[in-house]
């Protein structure tokens, strides 16, 4: 499986929670709607955070790959329209 | 007027004679203070939910009646301080006109508690305000033996305390695996707290090149957390429903509630309530809480009574056993307290 090329990318690495998602939400809102976003995050408790709160966001996931104790997530972005429950 | 335990004078709170002992006062929701014709008026809370509207008159009546001061009780209950015997007519009345009524106290189904609720709560499994509501409207005041305390949980880190519940419901989720959605990816697996998912190199789709997280049942402890964490919706909930305990309480002599059952849907829920409240009724004696009258006649008899009702969701001794429950049920109590030796002179 070929990876998705990101539009932008974030090396959220050493960010504690929930800053880590705070910077996450901040560059999705500047990003347009169906754009990539990467990030990577710690494993932990980031791993258990920001996934699901992305998902909350309304956002996809649509790649995540296990460094170990990394994780690197691809999200694309909703409309914002979309992005509420 | 003073409070006598001999008299039996009476005052109208909201059209309903309330005679003045102590007693009576606490069925209609007003605790007799140490100032001499003083009384604590408490405002009823289901799920420790109030609307803004009814919080303004709150802080209204507290000001213009009592002292300005309003404690939130340790079950949610908003209640106005320091209210002359002889305003509390009037201050009830005022309440009244925007819907807030007066909670009652002593031997009695009082109001339940209820963590904020899954509309909002990222954690939340079950409706518990909704049941909160519903469960007041049908059984709040309904008297007991002893106070009958009921309280919702969303989830199992189980805010509202469950297990010091006279009956306590706590939102569960069982997770199942969509295997041919799932990626492999893992995160699932890191979410877990508890030990209960693996990844299983053997077992491989197209999709999960890596293979596919396994669940060990005896670890889960069915918050669904893997399934929240999952990207590719490959978790998801396969039932939801409310694990049971009875007979908990708090106080100068703590009981430890009872696991009874899992998975019990919405829909059981007020049945399972009338059948507790009815055993209770049957077995207890005057002024024994719920635990106590379970202790005394056991807890089969009213597993057998709630069989017809509940059948499959009753834990037996065998769920009991396994890991899942001793680490709920059993760490913390007495027979995993640890070893004291007497304090002697450091060797």
């Amino acid at each position: 499986m070929d990876s998705l090329k990101p539009d932008r990318s974030l090396d959220l690495r050493g960010t504690v929670c929930p800053f880590n998602f705070v910077k996450t939400k901040l560059a999705l809102e500047e990003m347009a709607p169906d754009q990539l976003l990467e990030i990577i995050i710690d494993d932990g408790e980031p791993v258990r955070n920001v996934p699901r709160s992305i998902k909350n966001e309304g956002h996809k996931i649509v790649e995540v790959e296990n460094w170990g104790n990394a994780f690197r997530l691809l999200i694309r972005k909703v409309s914002d329209h979309q992005s509420l429950p | 007027m003073s409070i006598s335990t001999e008299g039996e004078k009476a005052i109208l709170i909201a059209g309903q004679e309330i005679r003045i002992r102590p007693e009576e006062l606490k069925s209609g929701g007003l605790i007799p203070q140490k100032q001499r014709n003083m009384v604590t008026v408490r405002c009823m809370a289901p799920g420790g939910r109030v609307t803004a509207t009814r919080l303004k008159r709150i802080a209204e009546v507290a000001e213009k009646y009592g002292h300005g001061v309003v404690h939130l009780s340790v079950r949610m209950s908003p209640e106005i301080l320091y209210v002359p015997l002889d305003k509390v007519e009037a201050l009830a009345k005022e309440l009244e006109e925007v819907g807030q009524r007066i909670a009652s106290c002593g031997k009695r189904v009082r109001v339940p508690t209820a963590c904020g609720g899954c509309e909002y709560n990222p954690n939340g499994i079950t409706d518990t305000q909704a049941l909160a509501e519903e469960v007041n409207a049908r059984y709040f005041g309904i008297e007991a033996f002893h106070k009958f305390k009921i309280s919702f949980s969303g989830c199992p880190i189980d805010c509202p305390r469950s297990r010091e519940s006279d009956l306590g419901f706590q939102g569960q989720v069982e997770p199942e695996l969509v295997a041919d959605l799932c990626t492999g990816c893992g995160l699932c697996v890191r979410a877990c707290q508890d030990d209960a998912l693996s990844m299983e190199p053997l077992l491989k789709t197209p999709r999960a090149r890596n293979g596919l997280p396994v669940r060990d049942a005896a670890n889960c402890l069915s918050c669904g957390d893997c399934i929240k964490a999952c990207p590719f919706e490959a978790m998801v909930a396969k039932r939801k429903g409310h694990a049971i305990y009875v007979g908990g309480k708090h106080g100068k002599h703590p009981h430890v509630a009872y696991p009874l059952a899992e998975f019990v849907p919405d829909e059981k829920v007020f049945p399972l309530i009338e059948i507790v409240m009815q055993w209770y009724k049957e077995h207890g004696k005057r002024d024994e809480r719920l635990g106590l009258t379970i202790d005394r006649v056991g807890i089969d008899s009213l597993r057998m009574r709630l069989k017809d009702v509940i059948g499959e969701n009753l834990l037996g001794p065998e769920d009991l056993a396994k890991p899942r429950w001793r680490r709920i049920f059993w760490a913390g109590t007495a027979d995993t307290f640890p070893t004291y030796s007497e304090l002697g002179d450091e060797a």
